[in-house]
């Protein structure tokens, strides 16, 4: 471990210390309320995974009735879906469609690829820990996982969002220094990236 | 010009009812489309959840000062043309020639998304604008032709005047201009935004149009505005050929209250054949749009115009 790695305190799955939030007052209570209720998706379905969605969102299991539907754009939706592997070449598309978000935003890992890249364990060209490179709040285990393990990690972040617990975006903001190390061991950013550091409101 | 009590409070009151209407209608829409699929759907209040929402979210990008101008010239512009619309036969601001007027307020708020979409400078937004931009040059040439033919039907050029001639029993004018009806329902398709007349707003196509770049409160606001046009659009239907809603005669508060509920439930089965007809249309491409709205609706209008002319002259 090098020196600039945040240490101490709960640590989350990549040895990340777990923020001691702020206590919220009732307006922010009210709207984390709301956002656990409405929760709009953006899919990165490069993967394998998008085959599991139709089902999902169709009349089979009709995600739509706890206020869970897609979206056209990063900047509109609330929670990051990657299904399956990410290669190298796409994380950096990942990572600046996660930065285009609009805080306060989720990340959903689906699939045993993002856990630990699965079936592609060995491969040269996977990124193998998703969460090494952007906060992911909940992984989805199995290959591929059921609308119902779907279901059961959308019920699960609905209760981490109303208790205040899904913070990804806040860890991310908070250890940049972190993620930005590991991203940069993978791409270069171009000059038409924004380099500034991002800022906790 | 001094205002009576009832003024005050619609002045009020109209902006809120049409947002509080305009959200449920959309609840409404998207429960019925749910059961048109075999869904379950979300529910009712879902539309006002999602605008709580996105105006609790913490974030909210801008890009220049002229995209925070044009969501709040969106809104503006729609609670501008409220007041112009009688709700259950009471208008805000009636004068003679307050058609004039709406059908120009009418393009400001869409204008109004098109200079803060403009301000984004997302390539995908600019193709949401202009597509926006050709189909309302497609559905205003009938739409012009149907208020003319109005006009000259009850010889004024005031909603409220045109809302107390179809008073009294099988007296609205969608029994004595039919063909007219006809082409406003159609022209009302594409200023309602849906489909086959959704290209401005093609999430698959063009990844949401005009929207694209609006995130958090931007976005809440375009919510606000799409709601509260839905009830000025289906609203302005239901006021020039459903009689506005005006069931119960007199000027008192019960009889008030009670058309407004009419006029609510009009307009909501207005917006519900508009969301039908979406349910079972694709998307019509920018050129059969166009090719439609200057053929069969023109045609419809052309002749409801030459219907009330030439009765107005004496020939029927």
């Amino acid at each position: 471990m090098s020196d600039d790695e945040p240490k101490g305190g709960l640590l989350d799955q990549n040895g990340i210390p777990i923020t001691n939030l702020p206590k919220r007052g009732f307006v922010r209570r009210v709207a984390d309320w709301a956002s656990a209720k409405s929760m709009w998706l953006l899919w990165y379905c490069t993967g394998c995974g998008a085959v599991e969605l139709p089902p999902s969102f169709t009349s089979r299991y009709d995600m739509e009735r706890y206020g869970i539907g897609p979206m056209a754009t990063p900047r509109q939706a609330d929670i990051f879906l990657i299904t399956g592997y990410l290669s190298v070449k796409t994380l950096k598309r990942v990572v600046r469609s996660y930065e285009q978000m609009q805080d306060p935003k989720y990340v959903l890992g689906h699939g045993s690829c993002t856990i630990d890249g699965g079936m592609y364990w060995d491969s040269y060209a996977t990124i193998k820990d998703v969460g090494l490179y952007i906060p992911v709040d909940i992984y989805i285990a199995g290959c591929m996982p059921r609308p119902e393990a779907i279901f059961h990690a959308f019920e699960k972040l609905q209760s981490m969002i109303k208790a205040g617990e899904a913070n990804g975006w806040r860890r991310y903001k908070e250890n940049y220094q972190y993620y930005r190390k590991n991203q940069d061991k993978v791409f270069k950013r171009g000059p038409d990236w924004a380099l500034e550091e991002p800022v906790l409101k | 010009m001094a205002w009576s009590a009832t003024t005050w409070v619609m002045i009020f009151l109209a902006p809120l009812l049409a947002f509080f209407l305009g959200h449920l209608f959309l609840g409404i829409s998207r429960k019925y489309t749910a059961r048109m699929h075999r869904r379950v759907g979300p529910p009712v209040v879902q539309q006002f959840i999602d605008v709580m929402k996105l105006f609790g979210k913490r974030e909210s990008t801008t890009h220049s000062w002229v995209q925070d101008m044009g969501a709040l010239f969106a809104v503006i512009g729609v609670v501008a043309s409220i007041l112009f619309i009688p709700i259950g036969g009471q208008a805000v601001l009636a004068f003679q020639g307050d058609i004039i007027v709406l059908a120009y307020l009418l393009v400001i708020a869409p204008l109004g998304m098109a200079l803060g979409t403009g301000a984004t400078g997302n390539p995908n937004s600019a193709i949401g604008v202009s597509r926006g931009l050709m189909l309302m040059m497609g559905y205003e040439l009938p739409f012009a032709m149907v208020i003319v033919a109005v006009v000259l039907h009850y010889d004024t050029a005031s909603i409220s005047e045109i809302v107390k001639a179809q008073e009294g029993a099988f007296n609205w004018a969608i029994l004595a201009l039919p063909l007219s009806a006809i082409a406003a329902d159609l022209a009302l398709q594409g200023m309602l935004g849906e489909k086959p007349f959704d290209q401005p707003v093609a999430p698959a196509e063009i990844a949401s149009g005009p929207m694209v770049e609006f995130g958090g409160k931007y976005l809440g606001m375009l919510m606000i505005w799409h709601a509260m046009s839905i009830v000025v659009e289906a609203g302005l239907f239901v006021d020039l050929f459903l009689g506005g809603g005006v069931i119960f005669p007199g000027g008192s508060v019960w009889a008030l209250i009670g058309n407004i509920l009419i006029w609510s439930i009009l307009a909501l089965v207005m917006w519900l054949i508009s969301v039908s007809i979406n349910n079972v249309f694709g998307r019509f491409k920018m050129g059969q749009a166009l090719n439609f709205y200057w053929g069969v609706p023109t045609l419809l209008a052309l002749l409801g115009l030459g219907y009330v002319v030439l009765s107005n002259v004496g020939v029927f």
